[in-house]
This record gives structure tokens, sequence and C-alpha cells, in this order.
């Protein structure tokens, strides 16, 4: 926000002391995350900063919490670290469990979110639509119904349909992370058609377009950037669930944060802190992962910075 | 592609496993140290003796499940771990197997089951492995001179000042209340069942309540002591225990006026492997397995014959018998848990508990 | 061509304009509804029917009826006190009950309304099988309680298998010996409060994060984009982070031996003895949930502030309007969607949060969901937690109309 050449000297002061507002409010924003980092390498097994580590005493520091993430669970975690050894944790090691069930649920579960959600918001945004405000209420209404409602609700239907016979791993939990991230693939979708130019869509049905050909070559691209977004807020619901997760998930298909609930509940352990910083590292990698990518295709089409 | 290969993984593993059910069992109990204790104590050596792969699943309340799961028709589990009051009561709903006591095994000296175990601790449906205890613990470093001995201390601000945490539920806090009022341990429940006990009970609390911080799970007050939140709080003494001897903490218990709880094995209505679980509970519960818990955690063995047997912490030198509940000398103004007041009056106390917490 | 000749158009089939425009309409109309329908039916299939079922176990508890089936015929054909058919139908049932261990269900039905009975039901339906006539003085033997009139009130309120016992209990009422409805004793008065502090604690989380989200969201819009996008990456980091991982990082920092408090005691803010108590209580709770709610609150916002031309306001300034009233007469009211969606947004949320509340809400910081919570998964009663889900859903869904009244729901927008 560049100072425009207009303001009096009041309202330059106050453009600063607007920017020093901002940055303290993003630092209440950011300041919890960093604080996990030191502490994921604390040398014992408490929440806070021990003498030695504030000390900057390298005896207070340790990676144990890191080495404990991938020895907990496996079968033989004293044996030497050669290939049968990696094979063990892999196939083991009860947070490399977890993270893979993670990332399988938060896969399929945005993916049944993304496209049943996309396709709703098209026909919501239709100007034609019937009953267009209650199905919009019906279709919001798991973000708004308490997460300890909807888990108690779902464990009694899915027992009584005995989901967990049917033998597809996962679909259970998978269907209910589903259904609550599809308000936000719901709500963003329909908020980028509410600008949508539907006139482009007719002239291409004009041309001979099949209703697939429109989608895919004229609406898809369009309203692209609002389903990405849509299908991060699914993927980030159904990672970061937990309460579901405790209801109904079988006890192979626990997920992260469920591993990290117990971390918490039952036996306090910062391996939860490393776990986190982890994760923080991967997403900071993939939002700037993101960004250059941006960046690299305004090069390339030659578009000026904005 | 990634991703794809992942699933074929997972799949197959999931094909060959579920190949290799010849005999498998699921055990649900609590997680954290204790399920590690009945994993190393119980679960490995069942399976080696009988081939039975023991499958451990952790549950916040294992009780909850149970009730979830038989009222569904939908259980998936063998075996749960639960506590007293819950075992009373999923009993009387029919929501647990009967377990007949005489088939238990007897002692080494051939004395019966039934006279073996802890008087109390068996049900009609339900066997307890193990006496467990709400104490309270201090920082001894907090206390360099005097240091506290008795119920009635804990309730003292003056003579040791500091906050104190308590578990936030009207179970247990209730009892050391009365109890800190100086309220003899064998007259506790009768002062309860009036509502002047249970008035004189929620005064005693109103005296240090602006200095408490309320916990909730078992594994909050040796972190509360550790950060220095608290000076002294009530915790499972098997979770202080753990921090004094395992990470070296100056935690002491303060065994006067503990309340001593037992944990059950249960067999869920409908269990899918009744006849494994019932082979797992007799087998769990003998008189060597139920002293081999102790070398991992500090609860007492439900059989006398096991008291003798206990003997020293997985460190190798930590002797084990003193840190039990059930050590001559921490019994002495000890409690059993009133299991039948607490099924009865639960509801109105916690709820009474939860409207006087919220008065701030 | 239309046929003019008729009087009325037509299309070239000859078909009325109206009616065929009609044709297109419905055509369209349904063409429409059929893009939304498959969704509809996964969520009324994954979402309304075990929700519905859910919610209905707060009307609908066959605990006594299943159990006690002759007493509860007694109940239905006759008014008034116990007679000793009453009795006869007790002990029948009670026999019954506890050679197929099931007393305990009635037990515990009855000690929902009427606390220490559960003992009563168990302990009788022991010693049922050794009673003989007259069964009145056998069961009042067994113990006086039985007697008690106020007991028969409560099996009769509890008979029938659909009941509004438990939104009685929800809105801390109860039954007194004449079956009237009249609020418990203070003491015991716990979850009209809560509802309310719920709604005002969530209300002012709401507030807090409008106050913070919305400078933040106005900065990250006018920025350059390459400076907006490295900034939205502190707000989106956050969000990314486990919610247990945050809740926990806030522990340590507020914590009075933490790292804020540190702080404070080395700038000689306050001292050693002074530390301040800012977790396990409504403070920590409000800071826990605020920071966890603020990308719900900021993205909303941002997403209405992006489409917004600066050339409105360089206008006003240009026609004369200070800084301040270009602000509040022309930035302002264009933002007022994103407001509306972050503040529903936040709220809805806020409303339904436990986790948080539970682990460092203290006494003072705890709200409804941690009792429904605590009715789900510790004392069992799961018909009082779906009553207490049931009502807090009503309140939310009011919200939700006049939200949708007042800004309308399509306005709403999330990054």
């Amino acid at each position: 926000m560049a100072i425009p050449v207009y303001a009096t000297p009041l309202e330059r002061v106050w453009i600063y002391v607007y920017r020093v507002i901002c940055a303290l409010i993003l630092m209440f924003l950011i300041a919890p995350i960093l604080i996990i980092v030191p502490l994921s390498f604390n040398a014992e097994p408490y929440f806070t900063f021990t003498e030695r580590m504030l000390a900057f005493d390298p005896a207070g520091y340790s990676l144990r919490w890191y080495d404990l993430l991938l020895t907990f669970g496996m079968q033989s975690a004293e044996a030497p670290r050669d290939w049968a050894w990696w094979a063990d944790a892999w196939s083991n090691a009860t947070w490399v469990g977890v993270a893979r069930n993670s990332i399988i649920i938060g896969f399929f579960s945005t993916l049944v979110a993304t496209v049943l959600g996309t396709i709703a918001a098209l026909g919501l945004s239709r100007p034609d639509m019937p009953f267009r405000r209650g199905i919009m209420a019906i279709l919001i209404s798991p973000m708004i119904v308490p997460v300890i409602i909807t888990a108690t609700g779902l464990f009694f239907f899915y027992s009584s349909i005995e989901i967990s016979k049917w033998g597809i791993p996962y679909l259970g939990i998978v269907l209910a992370h589903a259904t609550l991230g599809i308000p936000f693939v719901i709500i963003t979708v329909t908020a980028t058609l509410v600008g949508f130019d539907q006139s482009l869509t007719r002239a291409a049905q004009n041309l001979g377009a099949t209703p697939a050909r429109v989608f895919f070559a004229i609406t898809l691209p369009l309203i692209l950037p609002g389903v990405v977004s849509g299908a991060l807020f699914a993927f980030v619901t159904s990672f970061d669930e937990v309460v579901v997760v405790l209801f109904i998930a079988a006890h192979d298909e626990q997920t992260i944060p469920r591993q990290m609930w117990n971390g918490i509940r039952e036996q306090i352990s910062p391996a939860i802190l490393s776990a986190a910083t982890i994760l923080v590292v991967v997403s900071v990698g993939l939002l700037a992962a993101v960004e250059m990518l941006r960046r690299r295709s305004e090069r390339l089409r030659g578009v000026t910075p904005s | 592609m990634f991703l794809k290969r992942l699933m074929a993984t997972t799949a197959l593993t999931a094909l060959i496993a579920g190949a290799a059910t010849a005999q498998e069992i699921t055990v649900m109990s609590w997680g954290g140290a204790y399920a590690t204790s009945q994993i190393e104590a119980y679960h490995k050596p069942f399976a080696e003796k009988t081939g039975i792969k023991v499958i451990s699943v952790d549950a916040d309340n294992p009780a909850t499940p149970i009730k979830a799961m038989v009222e569904a028709g939908n259980v998936t589990i063998d075996v749960a771990d639960i506590e007293m009051s819950n075992a009373i009561r999923l009993c009387d709903e029919g929501l647990i197997e009967p377990i007949d006591a005489a088939s238990l095994p007897a002692a080494p000296d051939g004395t019966p089951a039934v006279d073996d175990f802890v008087e109390g601790s068996l049900t009609d449906c339900a066997v307890a492995s193990i006496v467990w205890s709400t104490i309270y613990a201090y920082d001894g470093a907090k206390f360099p001179g005097e240091k506290p001995t008795t119920m009635a201390d804990f309730f003292d601000l003056e003579k040791f000042p500091g906050k104190r945490g308590l578990r936030k539920g009207a179970k247990a806090n209730l009892e050391m209340a009365l109890i800190g009022d100086g309220v003899p341990a064998t007259d506790v429940y009768t002062m309860l069942e009036t509502e002047e006990g249970v008035a004189r009970a929620f005064a005693k609390l109103d005296s240090i309540k602006s200095e408490v911080v309320w916990w909730e799970a078992g594994a909050q007050p040796p972190q509360l002591l550790a950060d220095g939140e608290v000076v002294m709080t009530t915790a499972y003494n098997g979770r202080i225990f753990n921090a004094a001897v395992d990470e070296g903490k100056p935690f002491e218990i303060v065994w006067d006026g503990q309340i001593m709880d037992f944990d059950l094995f249960v067999i869920p209505k409908g269990a899918p492997n009744k006849d494994a679980a019932l082979e797992f509970i007799k087998f769990s519960t003998d008189t060597q397995r139920l002293a081999d818990q102790a070398k991992w955690i500090s609860y007492g063995p439900a059989r006398l014959s096991s008291g003798p047997l206990v003997g020293t912490f997985k460190d190798g030198k930590t002797e084990m018998a003193p840190h039990m509940p059930t050590a001559e000398g921490n019994l002495k103004n000890a409690l059993v848990n009133g299991f039948d007041f607490w099924a009865d009056r639960d509801t109105e106390l916690n709820e009474r508990f939860a409207a006087w917490l919220a008065k701030g | 061509m239309a046929d003019l000749t008729a009087g009325r158009l037509q299309t070239v089939e000859g078909m009325p304009l109206k009616q065929a425009l009609a044709i297109a309409q419905r055509r369209s109309k349904q063409r429409a509804f059929l893009l939304v329908a498959p969704l509809l039916l996964f969520i009324v299939i994954s979402f309304v029917i075990p929700i519905g079922q859910m919610l209905y176990r707060s009307v609908y508890n066959p605990g006594f009826a299943d159990h006690m089936p002759r007493l509860t015929a007694w109940f239905e054909q006759n008014a008034g006190a116990p007679t000793e058919a009453a009795y006869e139908a007790l002990v029948l049932d009670l026999q019954d009950a506890a050679a197929a261990r099931t007393v305990g269900i009635v037990g515990t039905r009855i000690n929902y309304d009427m606390s220490g009975t559960r003992s009563l039901f168990t302990g009788t339906g022991r010693k049922a099988k050794d009673f003989v006539p007259p069964y009145q003085d056998a069961v009042l033997k067994a113990d006086r309680k039985w007697a008690d009139p106020q007991l028969w009130s409560v099996m009769r309120a509890a008979a029938p298998r659909h009941t509004a016992a438990f939104y009685i209990a929800a809105l801390d009422r109860t039954r007194d010996v004449d079956g009237n409805i009249v609020a418990v004793g203070e003491e015991r008065q716990i979850y009209i409060p809560l509802f309310f502090r719920t709604m005002i604690l969530s209300a002012v989380i709401a507030a807090l994060c409008l106050l913070l989200g919305y400078p933040v969201a106005h900065l990250l819009a006018t920025l350059p984009m390459r400076w907006s996008n490295l900034l939205m990456i502190l707000v989106l980091l956050p969000f990314w982070t486990s919610l247990l991982v945050r809740t926990t990082s806030w522990m340590v920092l507020l914590q009075s031996q933490g790292v804020v408090n540190d702080i404070f005691v080395s700038l000689g803010i306050v001292d050693e003895e002074g530390r301040i108590q800012m977790i396990y209580n409504q403070a920590g709770t409000i800071v826990a949930m605020v920071h966890i709610l603020l990308p719900f609150m900021i993205l909303p916002l941002y997403s209405v502030m992006r489409t917004i031309k600066p050339s409105y306001v360089r206008a006003a300034r240009s026609l004369g309007a200070t800084s301040w009233t270009a602000f509040r007469r022309v930035y302002f009211p264009q933002t007022v969607p994103g407001i509306g969606a972050g503040v529903l947004l936040v709220f809805i949320l806020a409303v339904g949060y436990y986790i948080t509340p539970a682990l460092v809400g203290g006494t003072s910081g705890t709200l409804i969901s941690n009792m429904i919570a605590f009715h789900m998964q510790d004392s069992l009663n799961w018909s009082l937690g779906a009553a207490l889900a049931a009502i807090l859903l009503a309140a939310v869904l009011l919200l939700y109309w006049l939200y949708d009244r007042l800004i309308g729901i399509d306005n709403m927008k999330l990054g």
C-alpha cells in the first residue's frame, strides 16, 4: 500500500501506525507457530523452556522426539539402522502409519467433496434453481452443526448400516470428512460463480460445444481458483479433524490429529511438537512452491508483476 | 502415482493381515504408559503362549465405546479395561457379558480366585487387574522446609501457599475435601449421603477455589507440576511415579487420604471372539501376570497372592512394593471409592459441581 | 414464424409461446436441480439422516417402557397413587428385568430425573424374585424409598416412550411431586447460564476477530500481489497447523511460568509474585479461540476487499471527503458482505468448539459444547446430550436464518 501523494501529515503518521498494528497482529498469528519449533528440540518430556535451553546449552536440546516419531511402535527399534530397520519403521511406526492414513483420507475426502461440491455449485448458481435457499441451507449445515453432534450421529448411522463390513477401507471416515468439507467447497465455488459471465458458456454452446466440453474448456478454467481454494479448505478440514476420527475411525484408520490428541491427553510428549514442526516446514514449502509457480507463469505470460 | 502405489500397498497389507486372522482379539484400554504396561505384561506373553494376536486400541474412556457399540449392534472389540463404577453400571444394563469368578485360575497356593482377589474387586461381569489410586503430590523443590504430609495440608493455603491442581469433576474431590476437613475416611460416604455433608465438602473446596488449576486428563498433573503451574496437585499415583522415577523429577506422593479404585477387564456383549477374550482375561489376571505388570507401572495387583511377587521397576533398581497403593504404609486413612454411591449420585453431583465451578 | 392469425404468439411448432416458455423454464429448472441432486442426496444420506436419528434420541427414550411393560400399562390405565396392582406390576417387571439383566437401564433412566434411585432399582431387583404377595408390603419392607410420591411421579413421567423430560432437564427444570415443571435448585442450575455464556463468549470472540482481522485483510488486499502473497503465508500457516498444536503452544506461552509472563518479568512489567493468570480461565479461552478462528475472518474479508476498486475511494477524496469519511461512507459499506460472512463463520465455529475450551478453559471458560461432550462421553446420558445439542442447533439455525435475511447467504465468500 503506497502512501498517496495527497496524504496529509496526520494521515502519513496514521499509515505508519496502521502498519505497526498489522505487524503486531501478524505476529500474534505466527508466534504460537514459531514457539513450537525450538520446543520440539527439548531434551525433557515437557512443553516448557528449561534453564538449559534458555542458556543455549547444547545439552538442553536433542532430537529425541524426532527419533521417537520414527521408533514409536516399531517391532525392533533398537536394531542397527540398516535397510530392515527403515522397512520396519515404514510398516510399523505409529506416526508413519497415521501420516499415511491422514494423507489417504484427506486426499479421497477432498476428491469427493470437490467433485460433488463443484457440480452442485454450478446448479446452485443457475438463475432457475428451485428451492435455492432451503437447499443451500441443507448443504451448508455440516458446517453449522457442532461437530460432536455430527460425530455421534455418524457413529450410530454407520454402525446401523454396518459400513465397516463392506470391505472398503477408510470408507466411513472418508465420507464423513467429505461431508464436513463440502460447505467450504460450495461457498467458495458459488462465490466465484457470482461474477461469472454466463454469455461465455452460451457463446460456446452456440458454437456447437457439448455441455461437457463447455464445462472443461470454458467454465472450469475460469472458476479454477475457487475450486482449488475450496479443495484446500476441504483438505485442511480433513487433515485437522479429530472428533469424528475419535468416534468412528477403526484402530487402523487413526490420523495425525488423533495421535496428537493421545499426545496431549494420555501421554504428554513433545513428539507432537516435532510432528507439527515437520508439518509446518512442509506447508511453508508447499505455499512457497505455489507462489514460485505463480510468479513463473506470470513471467512466462509476460504479465508485469502486480 | 505415489498415492496409487501407497493405496495398493495398504490394500495389500490389509489383505494379508485379513488372511492371517486365524485368531486375534482386540483389547481396548486407556493408552499411554498404562497401555504399554499391559502390552508388555499381558499381550505379548499371551500371544506367545496361545498364538492369538492381541491388538491394542486406545480410547479416552473405554466405557463409552462399549455402550455405543452394543446399542448399535456393532461390537468390534473383545476385551475392554474400564473403571469400577462403569463396570457396575454396564453390568446392570446388560451391556457386558457375565464372567463366572469361579472359573478364574486359583492362586499358586491353591486359594480359589474368589478369595484371592482384593475384597470387592470382582463383580458379576468384571475381573479387576489393578488397584490404582487418586493421591496428591507436591514438588519437593518448592517446600524446602516443612513438607505436606496430610490431606488437611493440601487445603491449607497459609501453611503451604501456592496453586493447587484438581481434577475437573466431582468424584474424588468431594471425598478429599471431607477428609481434608477432618472427617475420618470411614465416615466420608455416610456424610456425603446427606445434604449437609455435600455442602460441607463444597465449602471446603470453596476455601481453595481461587487457587485451583483444573485438569482433565491423567497426563496433565505431572505436566502442571513440572511447569511450576501448581505446587501440589491431585493425580493418579502411577503418573507421578513415572515422572519421579523415569524422569527424575522431585515429586513426592502424599498417601494420606488416598482414594483407591479398580480397573477391570470386561467383555462387551456380542464380542466377536468371546471365547478367546475369556481366555485372555483368565491368563492376564493370574497371579504372576498381575505381579509382572508392576514392573512397568506403579499400580497394585488386584490379587493378594501377587503382592509378594512384585519385583523391581524396569530400571532394575527401584523396588516397586512401597510404591503400590496397597502397600501397608500407604493404607493409613485410605478410602475405597464408593462405587455404588457414585453410580447413584454421579449425574446430580457432577451437575452441581459444574454449577459450582461456573459461579466463578 | 409466429402465427399471429390466432391472436396469440406461437412457436414454429405451433405451440403457444407462453406454454413453450414454461416448458423451457421447467427444463432449465430440472437441469439445475439435476446438477445439485447428487450432492443433495449425499448430504441427506451421510448427514441429515444421521443427525436426525441422533436428535430423535432427545425425545425418544424407551428405557423404562421396554423393560417395565406392566407398570407402563398400569400408568396408562390409572391415575393417582399406586395401588396393590401397581406394586404387583412393579415386582413382576423387576423380576423379569433382573433376570434379563436390564434393571440397570430402568434405574439409570429414573436416576436421570431423580438422583439416588439407581441403586434402589438394582437393589430391589436383586431381591424381587423372593417377593410374595401382598407385594406392596414386600416392596416397602425391602426399601422404604418406594413409598416416596415423588418417585412415582417421576416414573409416571418416564413411562411414555416419547418424552420432553430431557428438554426439561436441559433447561434447568424438573418435575415436582405433582408433576409440575419447576426450576431446579440454584446450586444445580447449569445449562441456561452456560448457553448464555457460550453465546456471549462466541460473540466476543467474533468481535475480536473482526477487530484484528479487518486491518490485516485490508493490508493484504491493498498490497501488491507479490507482497500480499508472502504475508498471506503468515495467515495460512496457522490455519494449516493442527488445532491441538496451537492450543498446546498457547498453554506454553500463557501459563504463569510461561513465555509471555517470563518476558513481562524480565522487562519489569510485573514482578515475580505478580505473574498474570492468563490461561485456564476465560481469557485463555478467548485468546486461543481468537487465534484459531482469525483466519476464518481474514479470508472472507480479504476476498471481498480485493474486488473493491481503489478508484472509488480516490474519487471520494477528489470530491473533498476526508480519509475517514471516504473510509466510512465508501469503503466500509462495500466490505459488509465480507464482515457478515466472517462474523457468522467465526461465531458458528466458536459455538461448536469444545476441544480448546476443554484444554485451556479452566472453570470460567467452559462452554455448552463441553457439557454435550460430557453427556456423550462420560455420563452416557445421550438423550440429554441430544436435547442440549438440539437447543444449540436451533439457536445457530435462527442466527443463520437472520443472516440470510439481512445479508444473504450468497454473499458469503472464503478466499
